[in-house]
């Protein structure tokens, strides 16, 4: 049914990319979900439903892998040889870890604002450009296959994804009225 | 998970947070992240003539376990010489904080980050102590 050792892209019959087509992967991930859904094999053996649920898991994930960019940057360095270790902890770029801390604190004055509403904004946009420019600069490393630095920008993206992910908690506080400063 | 009350204490009240000024001759500083979790810390330290550090002082963006790791870090900084400084060991942090497992990784950033401040200063001393080309 799916083939537990194939590769994400494989089993989405879709090319190894940088830039999946998002509408395809979309479309093939439903077609496979259905097939391997536990609830078709409800009346099956264990062993069967119990390889369902395993078979479902692996297409989930897949599909997150490669509609994330950040996910799908690790993996495609995996499938290159490289494994990336964000565990280890690394001195980076001392100049990459000050912008880090001006935008961190720009984040915490925003919270204290009466009308953050602008500030936000505009961080948003920054660091989504940000991380757009990183992703070219990947896809650049990685097509020359200059593996090392394409993990250089797989490490700095982590950093902006939690940025952009700490604003948008931020945008829907505010979306609900919410006070920002309640930690 | 719970954190331990001593890393509650270190994030609810922590010791040393600021800034020195960074281009002073007698200040280190270093930055370190985590790209695991995204996190960034800066501690900066100021060293007197006798080579003990007489501040110490940090910011951390981070979790509970990554703030308490740099406080304490600086509370125990202060007062020592440099070598007795570089001789604290994230092991020793985590003991102390006694951190589960899988926040480990905040006291490792937390001794890059004494060390990172060490070399920093270290350096500029050597850099101004080279003669004038």
């Amino acid at each position: 049914m799916v083939d537990l050792t194939q590769n994400y892209f494989e089993l989405f019959e879709l090319p190894v990319s940088c830039q999946p087509d998002q509408q395809l992967l979309a479309r093939q991930y439903r077609a496979l979900q259905r097939t391997v859904h536990p609830d078709r094999f409800a009346a099956d053996s264990e062993r069967q439903q119990r390889l369902s649920v395993q078979y479902a898991a692996f297409v989930n994930e897949a599909f997150h892998t490669l509609k994330q960019p950040l996910a799908r940057a690790v993996y495609l360095l995996r499938l290159a040889g490289r494994e990336v270790d964000m565990e280890r902890n690394t001195v980076m770029d001392a100049q990459f870890l000050m912008a880090q801390m001006e935008l961190r604190d720009e984040v915490s004055e925003l919270k204290a604002q009466a009308n953050p509403e602008a500030d936000l904004e505009r961080l948003i946009k920054l660091v989504d450009d940000d991380n757009t420019a990183y992703f070219n600069q990947f896809e650049q490393h990685w097509q020359a296959q200059e593996l090392e630095q394409a993990e250089t920008i797989v490490r700095k993206m982590q950093f902006m994804v939690k940025l952009a992910a700490e604003l948008a908690q931020l945008e829907s506080k505010l979306l609900d009225d919410q006070p920002l400063n309640d930690e | 998970m719970a954190y331990s009350d001593k890393v509650i204490d270190h994030y609810e009240n922590p010791r040393n947070v600021g800034k020195l000024d960074q281009n002073s001759h007698n200040v280190g500083t270093g930055m370190v992240g985590a790209p695991a979790c995204g996190d960034v810390m800066r501690l900066q330290i100021q060293v007197n003539d006798d080579g003990v550090i007489e501040d110490a002082r940090f910011k951390t963006y981070g979790c509970g376990s990554a703030i308490a790791s740099s406080s304490l870090a600086t509370e125990w900084m202060k007062g020592k010489t440099l070598e007795e400084a570089a001789t604290i060991k994230n092991s020793d942090i985590a003991e102390e904080l006694a951190l589960p497992p899988v926040k480990i990784h905040c006291s490792v950033l937390a001794e890059d980050a004494i060390r990172a401040a060490i070399d920093d200063y270290r350096s500029k001393q050597n850099h101004d102590a080279a003669p004038a080309a």
